[in-house]
């Protein structure tokens, strides 16, 4: 039976884009048509998409390193947040303001991604295989760790400790007078001016810029190839002559720092710091983020990381307003572990098809 | 069996097999790898490689009737058994487990009253008692109770024997190399088992390199090569010469050594020296090698499979672990450090293409240039002052159309990924991937495994070709003894993890043929 010459072509193209690709992106295509008719407002509505784009983009692009060394999806990307976290209490807590504070948070959050990344490192080169199970228990339990370190590190600073006693942070804070909005308001593109309620936060833009062109950069290099390499065949790369191990360690503390830096923006656009048990929430998005733009557990791009950082934060921004207009009930945070929940599963049922 | 033929893919590998088995015989099958004999047992045995790539031709009669096995289930129920060379036997049940395994004896109960059979409870002193029964009948003794995992391999083998023979109507019984990993104790119980059997009327085929096993427990030998079954003999008949002649000699008569061998030049510096070398390499094990490799030449490594040819060259390239001293060009190799071999010029062509030699998921350009980029920074441009390392995509995409052209690498362009391509082009792109280093000394090892004729000699000759130009040393690794008697200088044979003899190519068949049993253990 010979299928007409166009319909191989978009069975070749469906097949390329993957149908949960498609079918997110018909859904968001379908949530901007009838935003208008349930009245709320598009440029409204795409200022918030661009702006939880570029809270989230960093915290995805960490997934990129480790997935090209083929230590899998990061799901210990909490540890990274946490030494975002720690970089940022330490920068304000030694008296820093404004843009300085944000330098200064990720300046004192490296050596602690590197010190992190590297005994996650240890680690993973210990247990290759099962990355991406031992990934997520490093995550939570460090978390849990974190949560009593937060209370005994001595901090002192009041506008961040616990109002009452004075003895250890508070579960979340606001950062005002600190690094909120340091990127976004940089050569920030506001149109109300003009009678449109369209603001693009171009700072936080560029900033991702640069760290997407940086990691392009960077496996353009001879270190980035073999760790694609590593990923592909760690034994073809081992009979190549390359340490693996060194490589793969390469891949997590790079992941780490990005999810330090990752977790700032995120911060700087949010306006706040949220404390304890919240670095648990910022591993599903980013995954399925990832997943969502096309990566597979073992390939990863940069236009990945866009265009799923894109349709997952424009799915969780859109349904709340669009879909509660529609059937008066608040249905995006089903959605939402819905979608990266599944997007997990899908891509995890995908790996073990190709082994096979 | 009635004139047997079978193909894949327009790849002759049986032809015209023809051979009769009486109740109670045991036959003994052999033949150099790729003979041919594994395919005619999983033909005998209905496995589904066999009809996925198109079936066979000819007819298997069994009692005078005509006999078709689609899946083993179909063999099974006529009464054949089959003992594969790996076990399959779960590690975590004991013996009797194993052996009764979905065909156990079981009990009504009162749960399946209710919910049918598939709830029945297990009869676990029947299914003592059964696999008692068939250990008895190997002769041997082995606890029925014993978990897998806390077994010697030998008993494991009886275990597997065991299974088999336990089901009631066994008729016939193939032993795939059964006793390629037991001890030499071990080996002569298992013979001793195999008589008893066929007493019993039990008809057995028996397949092993170690011939003197055939002529001690087998009524009949059937030797194979190239797929056709070249001698029919009864067992007294004839004797370990005889069938090594046969196994390996099929140009006896024309003596078909490389038309342009060089003359042998004892002279010719040594530029590798290996002593002691040991290798741990499962399924290749390397015993004490010690060989020296003279400059230029290309030396060929024989032998049969399991014989520890192939982990001399993975021991040397630092793949497996390794011990003793392999000096090249006057200077110590440090083991177990593939990075330090490279950096002295040596290259290898892995036998394991797709999981050693190739980034299947990588495009072509990758493949030839990665390691040349890693090791020696070709293909790469410098960008402020070194220390940004740029891949340079123009230079890569050049040598590796060179390569594409040069080898007739079949491709619809360099950027197409490796997993696309056939066997044989897989293999030219890793033998690319080696040229680019430009080594002066280069391991390659069963250059030609699973391509096919066409596809063979180009590679043979680039790699002569490679050696004759360019000075560079070759060391050809293979189990067909005719491509390297057309393709090298010399050949070493090794045999039970050592070097049983170095002969030159021109040498008869019988010769290589003893030495490649000399040693076997």
């Amino acid at each position: 039976m010979d299928a007409p010459a166009t319909a191989i072509a978009l069975q070749y193209w469906l097949k390329k884009m993957g149908y949960p690709r498609l079918i997110i992106a018909g859904f968001l295509l379908f949530l901007f048509i009838m935003a208008p008719i349930t009245g709320s407002d598009l440029p409204t509505q795409i200022t918030n998409v661009i702006n939880r784009f570029s809270w989230n983009a960093v915290l995805v692009l960490a997934m990129v390193p480790m997935i090209h060394s083929g230590c899998g999806l990061n799901f210990g990307i909490p540890l990274g947040v946490l030494a975002g976290l720690l970089g940022g209490t330490l920068a304000i807590e030694m008296g820093f303001t404004g843009t300085m504070s944000f330098l200064m948070a990720i300046v004192v959050s490296t050596p602690f991604a590197i010190l992190f990344g590297g005994g996650y490192g240890i680690l993973l080169n210990k247990i290759k295989g099962g990355e991406m199970m031992v990934a997520t228990y490093v995550g939570l339990s460090s978390v849990s760790f974190m949560c009593i370190m937060w209370l005994l590190i001595p901090y002192k600073n009041p506008s961040i400790v616990m109002a009452y006693t004075g003895v250890g942070l508070r579960n979340m804070f606001a950062l005002d007078s600190f690094y909120a909005k340091v990127l976004s308001n940089f050569a920030q593109i506001d149109l109300n001016p003009l009678g449109i309620n369209l603001v693009i936060p171009t700072g936080s833009l560029l900033f991702f810029a640069l760290l997407a062109l940086l990691m392009w950069a960077f496996l353009h290099t001879k270190t980035g190839t073999a760790m694609t390499a590593v990923g592909s065949n760690p034994t073809f790369a081992r009979a190549s002559g390359i340490d693996v191990d060194r490589i793969r360690m390469l891949s997590v503390i790079l992941s780490t720092w990005l999810g330090a830096v990752g977790v700032l923006v995120y911060q700087q656009g949010f306006g706040f710091v949220q404390l304890y048990t919240a670095p648990m929430n910022m591993t599903m998005p980013a995954v399925a983020a990832i997943l969502l733009g096309g990566a597979s557990v073992n390939k990863a791009s940069i236009p990945n990381v866009i265009i799923g950082t894109l349709l997952f934060q424009g799915l969780v921004t859109m349904t709340p307003t669009v879909i509660t207009a529609l059937i008066h009930t608040d249905v995006s945070e089903v959605i939402r572990i819905i979608v990266s929940n599944g997007m997990v599963v899908y891509a995890l049922t995908r790996k073990t098809e190709e082994s096979a | 069996m009635r004139s047997i033929k079978k193909d894949f893919f327009g790849n002759q590998v049986l032809t015209d097999i023809n051979f009769t088995l009486g109740a109670g015989e045991v036959l003994g099958l052999c033949g150099e790898n790729g003979a041919g004999k594994s395919t005619l047992m999983k033909i005998l045995f209905g496995m589904d490689v066999i009809r996925e790539t198109g079936g066979y031709e000819g007819e298997i009669l069994i009692n005078g009737e005509k006999a078709v096995f689609n899946t083993p289930f179909d063999a099974l129920k006529a009464g054949i058994g089959m003992v594969h060379q790996e076990f399959s036997l779960i590690p975590g049940f004991t013996a009797t487990e194993n052996i009764l395994l979905n065909r156990e004896p079981q009990k009504r109960n009162v749960v399946s009253q209710i919910f049918g059979e598939r709830l029945n409870t297990l009869d676990y002193k029947e299914m003592d008692r059964r696999s008692e029964e068939a250990i008895k009948k190997m002769g041997v003794e082995i606890d029925a109770k014993m978990v897998i995992s806390s077994m010697p391999v030998g008993h494991k083998q009886f275990t597997e024997i065991a299974r088999e023979l336990s089901k009631d109507r066994l008729k016939l019984l193939i032993l795939d190399e059964p006793t390629a990993v037991l001890t030499e104790k071990e080996a002569d119980a298992l013979l001793a088992s195999i008589r008893g059997m066929s007493a019993q009327g039990i008809s057995v085929i028996f397949i092993t390199h170690r011939l003197h096993e055939i002529l001690a427990v087998c009524d009949k030998v059937v030797v194979m090569r190239d797929g056709q079954v070249v001698r029919d003999v009864p067992a007294q008949e004839t004797s370990v010469d005889d069938i090594t002649r046969w196994m390996v000699g099929r140009d006896v008569q024309s003596g078909s050594a490389a038309v342009e061998a060089k003359a042998e030049q004892p002279d010719a510096k040594t530029i590798m020296s290996i002593k002691n070398l040991w290798v741990d390499m499962p399924g290749e094990t390397v015993r004490d090698v010690s060989l020296d490799i003279r400059d230029g030449e290309i030396l060929g490594i024989g032998g049969l499979a399991g014989q520890g040819k192939l982990g001399i060259p993975n021991g040397v390239m630092g793949l497996y672990q390794a011990g003793g001293t392999v000096v090249f060009n006057g200077q110590e190799i440090p083991l177990n450090n593939p990075r330090r071999c490279l950096d002295s010029s040596l290259a290898f062509v892995s036998e394991d293409r797709r999981e050693v030699g190739l980034l299947l998921d990588e495009t072509l350009e990758w493949n030839v240039a990665f390691p040349a980029m890693q090791i020696q920074n070709k293909f790469l441009k410098k960008l402020l002052g070194g220390a940004v390392k740029w891949r340079d995509e123009k230079a890569i995409h050049a040598v590796t159309q060179k390569y594409i052209d040069q080898l007739q690498i079949k491709c619809t362009s360099s950027k197409q990924n490796a997993r696309e391509l056939s066997g044989g082009n897989q293999q030219k792109v890793c033998l690319a991937k080696a040229f680019a280093l430009e080594p002066k000394f280069l391991f390659v090892s069963e250059p030609t495994r699973g391509i096919d004729v066409g596809a063979k000699a180009l590679v043979l000759d680039a790699l002569k070709q490679f050696n004759r130009e360019s000075g560079v040393t070759v060391v050809m690794i293979s189990s067909e003894l005719e491509e390297l008697r057309q393709t090298c200088d010399r050949i070493a044979i090794i045999s039970g993890g050592q070097v049983a003899g170095i002969l030159p190519a021109a040498a008869s068949s019988e010769e290589f043929g003893l030495l490649m049993v000399s040693k076997v253990i």
